[in-house]
């Protein structure tokens, strides 16, 4: 049944489709949006589900759980886009603030001993950020090596490090300005939520409207083509590597002070890697570089956000919870690539 | 035609659209055996869509195909297709890492394979049609031309007993194309229907007894080639009277040649590439000069327009380029593209497909894609708004054709395609122009343009500025007409150098393969 009033929605958005292709902007709001019918279905199943669905401050937690993977997604996206990946985002974000966190903490907290201010921890945090992907950057784009195996593999060495620099311990007691961004609210909206979406519109504009955006789509689409045009390649993709670090360390900060510690699991051993590539691919990012935006990119992340709600507020079995979840997220898969037409299609 | 061969395709009334473009219109087509059928027509004419229907691609929305008198399968039902007709398309179907006999009998082997049993099979089919391709070589060692065999031979092993030749001569040398030619010669001596599709029109003359042109969709001439003349079919193609070819004045404007000041001077350039090395090439192109660099496939021709553009490193030698802001000139760095560009080196890149345009863009980002810098405010923001005004003159001197500025590239038609690689290069007004075969697989008329292009760029300037040197890099001898000067490189080296339009074209072809002319017009080089 669900199915059936999916393919009924994608057979009136392509008529819609091509009776509005003549208008250039109205046909491309269009596709972006194509995850829309899926997003309203959810909300109907969710407020069948409990009556607590339905509430301000429900959807403000589903905010404040989802603004880190979301932040973390428009890293992943601008790596997508440009016909890269990047596993090790989700250790990036374990790592950098575990080492931020262990300069600024004391000793008897497991701290390095250095007592770092906040502040400067979160700069520690970005520069962390910024190493990892120039790393991974330089290896994929300069050494030639294949992004998915030296990331898989920066992947294990980042999470063996935010495990062996405290011993797998978890730092608590962070100091108020590091954990703000992930804790704090202004009336009922969370700060990483207002942030997050500030991040996705200021992505999402420069993606369009810049000129090293179009350098992104142009190199995503043709390397070839967009190296004989004079586009500086090589620059363009490191940068981009390092742009998407850092974000997922700003991810990582969020999640640091949403649960008021950093724990060795935070990352990689949460598997946040699954649910960040979804995210991107449910909402039309090509896995081939070149297609995509951030207004699919966050409908992906509301819609993998209002899932999980779902599943919490339907109090399925904690042993279940998992399989429940995978399999959810490969059926918004088809049903993505159903509704997003041959666009969203991987061949 | 006589009536005495049996028709193997038949073709009556074919419709095809798409979207609102009527790509076939009521065509009707027929194929007896031994027959080798010319098909002909401009870039867009529905030769393509053709070609997609007789391979059981697509399905006509009106119209009848037969094979063999009875109706065709379905579109999709390759397997019934490939017992009648095969493709050789312009892009090869064959497995590099897999040996000839795996090739031949590729998807058509039993659940278990016989490796005897295999190679005796294409043995056996070699033997028969004559071709001499030993069954266990690996087909990455094959040139092109036997590459094409084994498709052909991929398919008259199926029971094929109609080949469709889709644009085989584009990536092959002279020598290559006789070869073939032998080839189809022994095919329809054999009893083989063969559907030649080709831009070369002597090509058709040369190995068709039949000839069909098509226009917008529509078959508008369908005759003996021995009762036609090469005027009669270029006027059926571009409907009308035949057009110029290019490029007749140009040897008047020639005296403009000597007064110039250098763009480009190449000295000593060598490179180790394997797609042609070069071997201490030194040469000049000054402002408002066509200069015409020709040869053998792996003479060094392509590597040469690389190698200035910046598009590849070389091994030696030195690129300068002479500026408006600096007129003694200044190194053009190797291998780095972008730093090329910004110094004022256009390059329009032999494989449009590779390196021409992104598919799935808009034509105006791509046109434009060479000065995103120059249409960004201070911050490197830009609309489309402001790559579609920029792109919008470019469209019109070339006679561009598509939907919208926002129409994907990859949508275009070929020429239309080549047309957008173009107006990329011209858009940043470049003081050299490199060109490599700008107009491979390109139909007769937009080649006259394109050339015509560039020849007004060397002589007015990008955008009516200062005029610009090209380098047209081709083994397409009819490019040359546009040059002022042709040089000939032989393995790498500058073996000879023409410098009176016009250029003969037999003297041409004999420097080409490194044999010394008789002729006065040639001057050994240094």
């Amino acid at each position: 049944m669900i199915s059936n009033q999916a393919e009924e929605r994608s057979g009136g958005d392509a008529v819609l489709t091509s009776l509005l292709r003549g208008s250039g902007g109205v046909s491309l709001l269009l596709r972006e949006v194509a995850l829309l019918p899926v997003l309203v279905l959810l909300i109907i199943v969710g407020a069948v589900v409990s009556p607590a669905f339905l509430t301000v401050s429900n959807f403000a937690g589903i905010g404040q759980q989802s603004s880190a993977l979301g932040v973390v997604v428009v890293g992943e996206s601008l790596i997508l886009l440009i016909g890269g990946m990047d596993l090790s985002l989700e250790s990036t974000y374990g790592l950098a603030p575990m080492v931020a966190a262990w300069l600024i903490v004391p000793v008897t907290a497991f701290g390095s001993g250095t007592d770092l201010s906040p502040y400067l921890g979160i700069l520690v945090l970005i520069a962390v950020g910024a190493a990892i992907g120039l790393i991974n950057g330089l290896l994929i784009v300069k050494g030639r090596l294949n992004g998915f195996i030296v990331t898989l593999g920066m992947t294990i060495v980042l999470a063996g490090l935010q495990n062996g620099i405290v011993k797998a311990q978890t730092l608590f007691n962070l100091p108020g300005p590091f954990g703000y961004l992930g804790s704090a609210s202004v009336g009922q909206l969370p700060v990483s939520l207002i942030v997050a979406v500030v991040i996705f519109v200021m992505v999402g504009l420069f993606l369009r409207y810049h000129k090293t955006g179009r350098a992104i789509y142009a190199i995503g689409g043709n390397p070839a083509a967009a190296r004989a045009a004079g586009i500086k390649v090589e620059r363009v993709k490191i940068g981009v590597y390092v742009a998407g670090s850092i974000l997922a360390a700003i991810g990582g900060l969020m999640e640091a002070g949403r649960v008021s510690a950093v724990t060795g699991q935070q990352g990689y051993q949460e598997g946040i890697i699954f649910n960040v590539f979804a995210a991107a691919v449910i909402g039309g990012v090509s896995l081939k570089g070149g297609r995509g935006n951030m207004i699919g990119a966050a409908s992906g992340v509301i819609l993998l956000g209002i899932v999980q709600d779902i599943l919490d507020l339907a109090n399925v079995s904690n042993y279940w919870i998992e399989a429940i979840d995978g399999a959810v997220i490969l059926f918004a898969l088809f049903l993505a690539r159903i509704v997003g037409g041959e666009s969203t299609a991987e061949d | 035609m006589t009536s005495s061969a049996p028709v193997l395709v038949e073709m009556t009334g074919v419709e095809k659209r798409f979207g609102t473009t009527r790509a076939l219109r009521g065509v009707d087509l027929s194929l007896s055996a031994g027959q080798c059928l010319g098909l002909v027509g401009r870039n867009g004419a529905g030769k393509s869509t053709i070609v997609s229907v007789l391979s059981g691609l697509l399905d006509p929305d009106a119209g009848q195909v037969r094979l063999g008198g009875a109706p065709a399968p379905r579109a999709g039902d390759i397997a019934r297709w490939r017992e009648w007709i095969a493709t050789v398309f312009q892009h090869s179907m064959i497995a590099p890492d897999l040996t000839v006999a795996e090739n031949v009998f590729l998807g058509n082997t039993a659940a278990i394979v016989s490796w005897r049993d295999l190679r005796a099979r294409t043995r056996d089919i070699m033997r028969d049609w004559g071709f001499d391709i030993p069954a266990d070589a690996l087909c990455r060692d094959l040139p092109v031309e036997q590459l094409q065999i084994v498709e052909i031979a991929r398919a008259l092993a199926r029971g094929a007993r109609c080949v469709l030749l889709d644009e085989p001569t584009a990536a092959l040398e002279r020598d290559a194309v006789r070869r073939l030619f032998e080839r189809v010669r022994q095919l329809t001596e054999g009893g083989v229907a063969v559907l030649y599709i080709s831009h070369h029109l002597e090509e058709v003359f040369e190995i068709c007894q039949q000839v069909v042109v098509l226009r917008d969709g529509e078959r508008v001439l369908g005759a003996a080639t021995s009762e036609l003349s090469r005027d009669d079919l270029i006027a059926a193609m571009v409907g009308g009277a035949p057009t110029a070819t290019p490029g007749t004045r140009r040897s008047s404007s020639s005296a403009s040649s000597g007064a110039g000041t250098p763009v480009l001077t190449v000295t000593g350039l060598t490179s180790q590439s394997p797609a042609g090395r070069l071997r201490g090439v030194s040469l000049d192109v000054k402002a408002g000069e066509v200069v015409g660099i020709t040869g053998l496939l792996s003479a060094g021709v392509a590597t040469l327009g690389r190698v200035v553009a910046g598009a590849e490193p070389r091994a030696g030698g030195e690129v300068r380029l002479h500026g408006r802001t600096f007129p003694s000139g200044r190194t053009v760095p190797s291998g780095r593209r972008a730093a090329a560009q910004r110094l004022g080196i256009g390059y329009i890149p032999e494989d449009r497909r590779a390196e021409g345009f992104v598919a799935h863009l808009g034509v105006a980002e791509n046109a434009t894609m060479t000065i995103t810098g120059r249409l960004a405010d201070r911050l490197g923001f830009l609309t489309p708004a402001s790559r579609a005004a920029a792109a919008a003159p470019l469209s019109t001197r070339l006679s561009l054709v598509s939907s919208g500025p926002a129409q994907p590239a990859g949508e275009l038609s070929g020429g239309n395609q080549q047309k957008v690689t173009v107006a990329r290069t011209l858009a940043h007004d470049p003081a050299l122009i490199v060109a490599i075969t700008p107009t491979r697989g390109v139909d007769v008329a937009s080649k006259a343009l394109l050339l015509d292009s560039l020849a007004d760029v060397a002589r007015a300037g990008g955008t009516g500025q200062d005029a610009a040197g090209v380098l047209l890099c081709s083994d397409e001898l009819s490019d040359l007409v546009i040059c002022d000067r042709v040089i000939v490189l032989v393995r790498g080296e500058i073996f000879a150098e023409f410098t009176d339009p016009p250029f003969d074209r037999d003297e041409l072809i004999i420097a080409t393969e490194g044999l010394s002319s008789t002729a006065d017009g040639q001057e050994a080089a240094e």
